[in-house]
């Protein structure tokens, strides 16, 4: 297991053989089920609750509200705005406002059913530019701007010869784990509780839950479950306290366990924004300026509405020079579903709205779209509209020029009678042979941030261990690291497997034993927790060498290689299982990458970010346009992840996560009337299938960034940003027609 | 409600055929086979990813042909050879499928794994050398979130290769 091997994931060998234990499979004896009670209006007052006849039916132990809410009835991951259980209002569909812990599933939700609130609804705002409106309701005490951020870079007067504006709106999209939200919630003598869950981030649970518990953190304690994927929906707390609530009321352990269309509700989802704007460039097509207002609708409550809003705008302009900027980012308060972190975190939406405007520019200057983003490509040393001078390898026109010079796939362009029907847009339930479809190539490059950003502390903690056993070395390494699919667990092993030359590596269980690993979110895990697993093995390391200089007198220059301690020319000196004997050597480092600030409250400059993330996209489809019909042909797609420390599972992040920028371009999307989920379930909200995706072109670049642990960067994220915009471009080629919404709509390509 | 609630649920005593092995179970009429398999089997490895028959993560086979469990009731399946991802290894061996979707990194988060295994086994079973058009027809009720397919297409055939060679 050494670092830039495509090693097998050590969870595999049980993922496959169905042994691998997720939240939902958790079981405890004498357990019971908690269902939530969940508000049927979007916007509404609540009266009354009355749980008398939810509490006698049978098998239901527990009733709770807010009342029962033992510490602070509010949480939340940057403002403590969202109530645990609803008490005067509730503000979206689907708010929990009660819970019933019953024998049987079944049971809890019948009394669920069963539990009566008298509500006075309300008229919901479920437009983010009605919620700024001077008149409307007031959300929340101080008001419904969660956030809004001023970017004021350059010469703000500055004038061009070349102009485009543009309006862009993205839709609402679901991160859609295929696990849902579960754990086992186990409460103990001493009046502590153990929660076993599926989360991105186990001590933020941990620190949310003690207040909302009334308990010191150290009686929350927190073991992490299975994951069945994440990508932003468990960075929130779903079932977390109320499983934990329960549990301590009833003194038994309480599973609970969400159904689709709960889940639908139960985790925050993507922003859906719109957004406005103007670029300017010169003759030759450098840009002058970029103008823009981004209006995300962040939801019934914050979650991490104020960080997604400022990646939106520091990203605003893309991975460019941009001389002048003006840039305002506003999210604001409404009675939709809140929304919250997924993958790309803000720059997805921007991504299609700056894209689009540089193809929009190109068409103008009658230039082409590849040439155009080249002639502005951000590099090294540059500005960032925030003012920080980007270091580290900048490859944006190393990306560009990748995708575009990979071969193209074979025309589709179908004449005649040989067409293959099944490869149509439609397929064979299309109804032409082909006549109508057209095919387009459309490009797209997008960056962001990896790691906090903004002065929030990212750091992570490691603990790693190095003792014998039957007589081998064997090394433990312990984290709080949530690992959500990503493979995370393998990129562990392989770092302490490679700084300790050992090659028995054994990756814990993660949990709230050891010191804070930050959450698997903003692609950081495999700097931030990497960079720990790395530090702590270094210093084990370092003593086993102490260790051998001081008990054989040997030589400086001595390192560990295949479990022996060898010198520097690779003779043995000692097996280090020999070495050791009963010894154990363990060593707990935390890693901190370079710091951050935040941005300036009025032009908003400032080294805001740690490290910056691209990649591109090449996609091509064929449209029917008179069917209104649309496939993906192919995507291509470049990205430098600085150095891969599992190849195999950069591939896999590259594909998933372009998949899921797929999806939102053409049929991903949570549809709202009024407040209300429309569509909440697989079967009418589509994600890609396997027949949805096209092959992947790739291109892998290790560039090195000389601030990170091995040269690596973050590569989780970046694949989401770019690929549907390409596509987005490519229908645009294929059809002639503005395209300034995703997803993509049958009567977006005909009417 | 609270007569219908209290009313004795009805079960019936059922022999299911698991990976081989005949088991007596006493279970609710209305239970499904996927409830039936993880709570009362204790085979957690099928999944439930929506429970209406619209993920494929709950996918088993009967009969060798794949079925949704969380569609089907146990009584519709007495007697009949189900098998489950647990089944699908022998012993310490694992499927030609199960090696090839470690070896590929095919699960990443792995909840959709079980059921696309069982889906790709039917494949083969009756398909020993599938086209990626006919693997791709064959997982098409299946999602998964996190790998785009690719490792998943390309696992599926290499097990493919790997058992007809
Ligand atoms: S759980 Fe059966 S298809 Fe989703
Ligand atoms: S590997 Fe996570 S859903 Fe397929």
């Amino acid at each position: 297991m050494r670092v830039g091997e495509s090693v097998r994931r050590p969870d595999g060998a049980a993922k496959v053989r169905g042994r691998f234990e997720y939240s939902s499979d958790l079981h405890a004896p004498d357990m019971l089920w908690g269902a939530t009670v969940r508000s049927p209006h979007p916007y509404a007052r609540i009266k009354a609750i009355d749980i008398s006849a939810a509490r006698a039916m049978p098998g239901v132990h527990v009733v709770l509200t807010h009342k029962d809410v033992t510490g602070r009835n509010l949480y939340g991951l940057e403002i403590k705005d969202q109530p645990v259980l609803a008490h005067d209002f509730v503000r979206y569909w689907g708010e929990a406002v009660a819970l019933v812990a019953a024998d049987h599933p079944e049971q809890a939700r019948r009394a669920a059913q069963a539990l009566k609130v008298d509500y006075e609804v309300l008229k919901p705002i479920t437009d983010a530019e009605a919620a700024l409106a001077p008149d409307a309701a007031k959300l929340h005490p101080n008001g419904n701007i969660t956030r809004q951020v001023k970017i004021r870079h350059g010469d703000q007067s500055a004038r061009a010869d070349i102009v485009v504006t543009g309006e862009y709106e993205i839709g609402m999209q679901d991160q859609a784990p295929l696990g849902p939200e579960s754990g086992l919630a186990v409460p103990e003598q001493d009046g502590s509780v153990e929660l076993h869950i599926a989360t991105q981030w186990l001590h933020v649970d941990q620190e949310q839950l003690a207040a909302v518990l009334g308990l010191p953190p150290e009686k929350v304690r927190l073991t992490m479950a299975g994951i069945g994927g994440a990508f932003g929906a468990r960075e929130d707390l779903s079932m977390q306290a109320h499983a934990c609530l329960l549990a301590l009321e009833a003194g038994r352990p309480v599973k609970m366990s969400y159904s689709r269309t709960e889940s639908f509700v139960g985790h925050v989802h993507r922003h859906p924004g719109r957004l406005w704007y103007e670029h300017g460039a010169d003759r030759d097509g450098r840009l002058v300026y970029v103008k823009a207002r981004i209006l995300l609708d962040g939801g019934a409550y914050a979650s991490s509405s104020t960080a997604v809003i400022a990646n939106a705008s520091c990203f605003s302009c893309g991975p460019y020079r941009v001389p002048s900027a003006t840039i305002d980012g506003i999210v604001a308060y409404t009675n939709n579903p809140p929304c919250g972190a997924m993958r790309g975190f803000g720059s997805v939406q921007n991504c299609y709205a700056h894209e689009a405007q540089m193809d929009k520019l190109a068409a103008e200057l009658k230039m082409d779209p590849v040439e155009l983003r080249m002639r502005n490509a951000l590099q090294t040393g540059d500005k960032l509209i925030t003012g920080q001078t980007i270091d580290g390898p900048v490859p944006v026109a190393e990306l560009l020029k990748s995708i575009a010079a990979m071969p193209l796939p074979a025309s589709g362009e179908g004449k005649g009678g040989d067409v293959d029907l099944t490869k149509l847009p439609g397929g064979v339930s299309n109804t032409t042979h082909g006549e109508g479809v057209k095919r387009g190539v459309g490009y797209a490059i997008g960056f962001k941030n990896i790691g906090y950003s903004e002065g929030f502390k990212d750091y992570s903690t490691a603990k790693v261990r190095l003792f014998t056993k039957d007589g081998k070395a064997r090394v433990e390494v312990h984290t709080a690291a949530a690992e959500v699919g990503q493979g995370l667990v393998t990129v562990q092993a392989q770092i302490a497997g490679t700084e300790l030359g050992v090659n028995d590596v054994v990756v814990l269980d993660a949990d709230t034993n050891v010191g804070s690993a930050g959450s698997s979110s903003a692609s950081r895990q495999t700097y931030i927790t990497g960079g720990a697993v790395k530090t702590a093995s270094e210093a084990v390391r370092d003593r086993v060498i102490a260790m051998a200089r001081a008990e054989l007198r040997a030589p400086s220059g001595l390192h560990i290689e295949n479990d022996n301690v060898v010198t520097g020319t690779g003779k043995l000196v000692v097996p280090l299982a020999t070495l050791l004997g009963d010894e154990v050597i363990e060593e707990t480092r935390e890693f901190h990458p370079r710091q951050t600030f935040p941005l300036d409250a009025e032009t908003g400059q400032a080294d805001a970010h740690m490290q910056y993330a691209f990649a591109a996209h090449r996609a091509v489809v064929d449209v029917d346009a008179e069917l209104g019909l649309l496939k993906v042909v192919e995507l291509a797609t470049a990205q430098d992840v600085g150095k891969a420390i599992n190849p195999q599972a950069v591939e896999g992040q590259i594909e998933g996560g372009s998949a899921q920028g797929l999806g939102l371009a053409v049929m991903e999307e949570i549809q709202l009337k009024d407040g209300v989920i429309r569509n909440a379930s697989f079967t009418d909200y589509l994600l890609p299938t396997i027949l949805d995706m096209p092959p992947v072109r790739m291109d892998v670049l290790e560039l090195g960034d000389p601030n990170s642990p091995y040269g690596l960067k973050g590569v989780g994220e970046p694949p989401t940003i770019s690929s549907g915009p390409a596509i987005a471009a490519a229908v645009r080629a294929a059809t002639g027609r503005p395209i300034t919404r995703v997803p993509i709509r049958p009567h977006d390509l005909t009417l | 409600m609270k007569n219908e609630l209290q009313r004795d649920v009805e079960r019936v005593s059922l022999t299911l055929n698991v990976n081989g092995e005949r088991s007596q179970v006493l279970v609710p009429v209305h239970k499904t086979l996927l409830e039936v398999l993880r709570e009362d089997m204790g085979l957690t490895g099928t999944k439930h990813g929506c429970e209406l028959g619209e993920c494929g993560t709950c996918t088993v086979l009967i009969d060798g042909r794949p079925e949704l469990s969380c569609l089907v009731l146990p009584v519709q399946v007495e007697a009949r050879a189900i098998t489950t991802v647990e089944g699908l290894a022998v012993g310490s061996e694992l499927h030609p499928l199960q090696q090839a979707f470690a070896e590929l990194g095919a699960a990443q988060c792995g909840y959709c794994t079980p059921g696309i295994l069982l889906a790709s086994r039917a494949l083969l079973d009756v398909n020993p050398k599938p086209t990626r058009d006919e693997i791709r027809e064959a997982l098409a009720g299946n999602l998964c979130r996190c790998t785009g397919y690719v490792k998943i297409l390309q696992a599926v055939e290499l097990a493919s290769t790997r058992m007809s060679s």
